[in-house]
């Protein structure tokens, strides 16, 4: 594995390292709302990822010029596709993220802790 | 938990990182997503001659993909309505003793239940009950900033069509602003400029707007989502009436986008109780 691999491909390295960060946190963290953070993370790791797959070198953003005559090369723009879902990703990861904190709250007002095993031992009791 | 949680991450990595070579390079446009003859070409050719949208993207969210937006927007409409379930607590009664502050002299005053409480007015404002430090220069700071940022969303609405930006991003710009406020004063300052009833509201009446035009569509005689019928009503030509279908529709997503921001940091800061927070 040479140096120009690991540069070639930085972005997808770094999509990687950020979804196994996320993905750890979401299984081992004993906290809810470091949970909850490990959820945000993976979330932008996949947008990091779809965003580098849009990218073309030298390529324009996809708005086209649209003089008279004028004919659209596809390979002078930035792929529109994996932008347009990504757009709407970071506005329902929000929403979700506000439903997330609010069941966190919840749980809170429940139970008087946010450590997962406390509130297992909790739940055995009853 | 923790060895379990490890064994997952690093196999899970191992697959990965084996499988980074197998990606195409960054910029490559022969990979397979950006190579010639798919959808996106498609889109990047024909998205100004079918819509008269120049940016490809806001053509694709909101026409070609015009389903995909519309449950998108109800996705974040329900988020709403479900941090405002989950958390909402209506009470009657107030916190059991206020706390005002008297502004020329800085002393701070609490009044228990029962007690004559002050008007509110420049003399006597009322704080939180956590410690909250003197904050003109906070909160002038923001009362400045607030009106640009909510002239700089409307351009993001507006121009959407032509530069960067529509209705998502115009939507949690004008959220931001209120939030800022908000933040700045205390949430009641935000609660006053916008409140929850109008918050409720303007989100549900924004994914109205967005399936009302859909629906519109398949009164006239078209397809759901199929602008081009509008064109009757509006006595425009059909590619003119997709390019302010498309724009009706973004106005829908930013009033629901803003109200649901607002709407959500409401009940997350206060946890329901609306009175104080953050």
């Amino acid at each position: 594995m040479d140096m120009a691999l690991i540069l070639a491909k930085a972005n997808y390295w770094g999509y990687v390292i950020l979804l196994l960060i996320g993905l750890y946190a979401l299984i081992s963290k004993n906290n809810l709302v470091k949970k909850i953070i490990g959820m945000v993370i993976f979330q932008t790791a996949v947008i990091l990822f779809y965003i580098t797959i849009a990218v073309k070198k030298g390529g324009n953003i996809p708005i086209t010029p649209h003089g008279k005559g004028y004919v659209v090369e596809a390979a002078n723009f930035m792929n529109p596709l994996p932008h347009v879902l990504m757009l709407t990703a970071i506005v329902v990861g929000v929403a979700t993220l506000g439903v997330a904190l609010a069941l966190a709250i919840k749980v809170y007002k429940q139970y008087g802790t946010l450590e997962e095993d406390e509130i297992n031992a909790m739940i055995r009791e009853q | 938990m923790k060895i379990l949680g490890w064994l997952t991450v690093l196999m899970c990595g191992a697959l990965l990182i084996f499988n980074v070579s197998e990606f195409p390079d960054m910029g490559d446009a022969n990979s397979p997503a950006n190579s010639k003859q798919n959808l996106s070409e498609y889109f990047l050719k024909k998205a100004y001659h079918d819509t008269k949208v120049p940016n490809v993207v806001t053509a694709v969210l909101a026409d070609y993909r015009g389903y995909d937006t519309m449950y998108e927007t109800a996705v974040i409409f329900s988020a709403g309505l479900a941090c405002f379930f989950l958390l909402r607590i209506f009470r009657k009664k107030g916190p059991k003793s206020r706390f005002y502050r008297h502004t020329p002299t800085g002393v701070t005053l609490r009044i228990d239940e029962g007690g004559k409480l002050p008007e509110e007015s420049d003399v006597f404002k009322r704080i939180d009950s956590i410690w909250i430090p003197h904050d003109n220069i906070v909160r002038i700071t923001c009362r400045l900033v607030v009106p640009f940022i909510q002239i700089f969303a409307l351009y993001v609405i507006a121009h959407g069509h032509y530069s960067p930006g529509g209705g998502f991003q115009g939507g949690v710009l004008l959220g931001a602003s209120i939030i800022l406020i908000a933040v700045s004063n205390n949430l009641r300052a935000g609660i006053q400029r916008m409140s929850e009833k109008g918050a409720a509201l303007m989100g549900s009446a924004g994914v109205l707007i967005y399936a009302g035009t859909a629906a519109l569509c398949l009164l006239l005689g078209s397809q759901f989502l199929n602008y081009n019928a509008l064109a009757k009503l509006l006595h425009i030509k059909p590619v003119v009436a997709r390019y302010n279908g498309i724009l009706i529709v973004e106005i829908g997503v930013a009033l629901a986008v803003m109200a649901v921001m607002v709407w959500i940091y409401y009940n997350l800061s206060s946890a329901g109780k609306h009175d104080e927070g953050l």
